[in-house]
């Protein structure tokens, strides 16, 4: 990727009808990093992010993604990036291994590949003796994990994570972490939507959406200092408050 | 190609792992045919009659063992005058009474003419009718043989003859209408459901964030029920001819190419319920309102469509069961060929084609 940036987006706007669900927003994310991409409930990051997986069309704006075109190349685009959605999205009647031999074959790895990532994937995460267990008789915080490791299986330039924590617990949120900084060393860039702002204070970098546009954007120490707050969420309530919209 | 491959066989394990789905796939259109074949028919057999002799002579002696003889009826009550033929009516033991004047023979003898009395149940109208049709036959068959061999100048008899189905056998009728049915439910209501479970379970979302070929997804989805469709065509077809006795007279071959291309437009009708559904009970309720109903209702095979309301008829024309089920009866129970059915395949092959193209169309790359 040339000059070292994974996602470079500049007035990127999504219009349904006349509700402008993501407003202009201009952003940049390095290669490697870790991006928080926070806001409260109805902000539009969802919308954002789909745009740059490609599920979404923009209404206007520019995005470059992997060092492709969101535009005219969706395709190239969808064979460099991984997606976890917000829902669960591994099958629930397959095993992991069927699981995994239908996400690295649709995303066109060998058979030979696909063996070698599963076996690393479940000594990974210790899970060998679950190899053949159909996924739904596993606890979500392994699924998630799990989901996490499949999005990853064909390594991916950058990986979206749209709330991959959601109603897990502390300890497998602290280990699911430990994946996502792995990853990043690795050279992989991270982009992620949360909710907890713990999980933002680890991010190399957030940005904090309000109303479909970016009200603020930073290291999360920075950020602090700037809003004259002790942590993130005091940053983010500080921000969300002046929110006109909500999803309730 | 390989993408579509690892597809398939992910369809394999959905359709194979929910075991009892399966079982009702495979076991709706066994226990379809064998309930139309035994117990939903419309022909009537041992119906329970009654008779009112007044008479008591040779004549109405030979006409009530006939009718004793036959298989249609069963004689429960023999009663004594009029008084009784009321109660025995509400009491619901008879569908049926047979009513001889007095002095019928004699009459008969010496007029040429004896009126006999049928009185029925109508509160079900097509059984009445078909009972006062069948006493009428038997009593015309025992007039036509009196004729024979006492010398009457004029004699006027009628032959019947039933083309194709001379035994009048409901099950020649039915047979291709629960073929369409079973075709259209499978095809349809279960791929559009398969593709709906998907993108409430999120998996579209993932699945369109690939790299796939988003046409392999749907021909992916449709393999394992077309295959699922073939294995209900042939058991139906082997309990049709081997349990029911309902032949084949046409061409196999011919046959199975025409349930091919019908099942092809149900799954094309699935993919389009699909794409305008959001979640599976919605897939359910417009599968079975808009292809269930109309399915049974215009196919023709349990409402005749020629004694419909024009408006009605015209309708009819979009059902795609319709044209199946005017083909599968000229193939199978007429025998004929191609020749005779080439106007209602190219029909079929015409709703194929457009429905793919739309659906197709339609099938959401992107999600919103």
């Amino acid at each position: 990727m040339k000059n070292g940036l994974a996602i470079s987006v500049s007035d990127l706007t999504k219009r349904f009808g006349d509700f402008t669900a993501v407003d202009a927003i201009t952003f940049d994310v390095k290669k490697g990093e870790i991006f928080g991409f926070l806001g409260a409930n109805g902000a539009g990051k969802t919308t954002a992010m789909r745009m740059l997986c490609g599920l979404s069309l923009p209404t206007s704006g520019k995005a470059i993604v992997a060092g492709f075109d969101l535009y005219k190349e969706s395709e190239k685009i969808k064979k460099s990036i991984g997606y976890m959605s917000q829902k669960f999205s591994l099958y629930e009647d397959l095993t992991i291994r069927e699981n995994n031999r239908f996400y690295g074959g649709i995303y066109g790895l060998t058979d030979r590949q696909i063996k070698d990532k599963t076996s690393f994937m479940l000594e990974h995460l210790k899970l060998e003796s679950q190899a053949d267990t159909l996924v739904k008789a596993l606890p979500l915080g392994w699924k998630q994990k799990l989901s996490f490791s499949v999005s990853m299986i064909h390594d991916p330039q950058i990986v979206f994570l749209d709330e991959p924590t959601g109603g897990v617990d502390p300890v497998t949120r602290r280990e699911f972490w430990t994946m996502i900084y792995e990853a990043a060393h690795r050279g992989t860039t991270v982009f992620v939507t949360t909710h907890y702002m713990d999980e933002a204070e680890y991010c190399d970098r957030v940005s904090i959406m309000v109303d479909g546009k970016i009200e603020a954007m930073d290291k999360p120490a920075e950020l602090s200092k700037q809003f004259n707050a002790k942590g993130m969420a005091e940053v983010f309530v500080q921000l969300a408050r002046k929110a006109k919209r909500s999803d309730n | 190609m390989k993408q579509f491959l690892y597809f398939i066989r992910k369809e394999f394990y959905h359709l194979l792992r929910d075991r009892r789905t399966l079982f009702i796939l495979f076991g709706m259109p066994v226990t379809q045919i064998l309930i139309f074949g035994f117990a939903l028919t419309n022909e009537v057999k041992n119906s329970r009659i009654a008779i009112l002799d007044n008479s008591k002579d040779e004549a109405t002696k030979t006409i009530i063992h006939q009718l004793e003889a036959s298989r249609y009826f069963d004689i429960v009550e023999y009663l004594h005058s009029y008084a009784e033929l009321e109660p025995t009516f509400q009491e619901g033991k008879i569908r049926l009474a047979v009513v001889f004047p007095e002095q019928f023979q004699a009459s008969l003898l010496h007029t040429n003419a004896a009126p006999i009395q049928l009185i029925a149940d109508a509160t079900d109208p097509n059984v009445a009718n078909t009972l006062t049709n069948y006493a009428s036959a038997i009593i015309m068959d025992y007039q036509s043989a009196m004729k024979e061999t006492q010398d009457f100048p004029y004699t006027i008899t009628t032959e019947l003859r039933m083309l194709y189905n001379p035994q009048l056998k409901g099950s020649y009728n039915f047979v291709p209408g629960v073929m369409a049915m079973v075709l259209m439910l499978v095809g349809a209501m279960m791929t559009s459901i398969s593709i709906v479970r998907e993108k409430e379970l999120g998996t579209m979302e993932v699945i369109l964030a690939s790299p796939i070929v988003p046409i392999n997804v749907i021909i992916a989805k449709m393999v394992p029920y077309l295959l699922l469709s073939m294995v209900n065509i042939a058991s139906i077809l082997l309990l049709s001819v081997f349990v029911l006795d309902v032949p084949i007279n046409g061409s196999l071959s011919l046959l199975v190419f025409e349930c091919f291309l019908f099942t092809l437009t149900a799954l094309a009708l699935g993919l389009l319920i699909s794409s305008i559904s959001d979640s599976q009970q919605v897939a359910m309720l417009v599968s079975l309102m808009g292809l269930f109903l109309p399915t049974i209702m215009f196919s023709g095979f349990m409402f005749p469509v020629e004694n419909m309301p024009i408006p009605l008829q015209v309708l009819s024309n979009l059902v795609p069961a319709k044209w199946f089920y005017y083909i599968v009866k000229d193939v199978m129970i007429k025998g004929t060929g191609l020749e005779t059915v080439w106007k209602e395949t190219l029909i079929l092959f015409g709703m194929l084609i457009f429905l793919l193209t739309i659906s197709i169309k339609k099938f959401k790359v992107r999600l919103e």
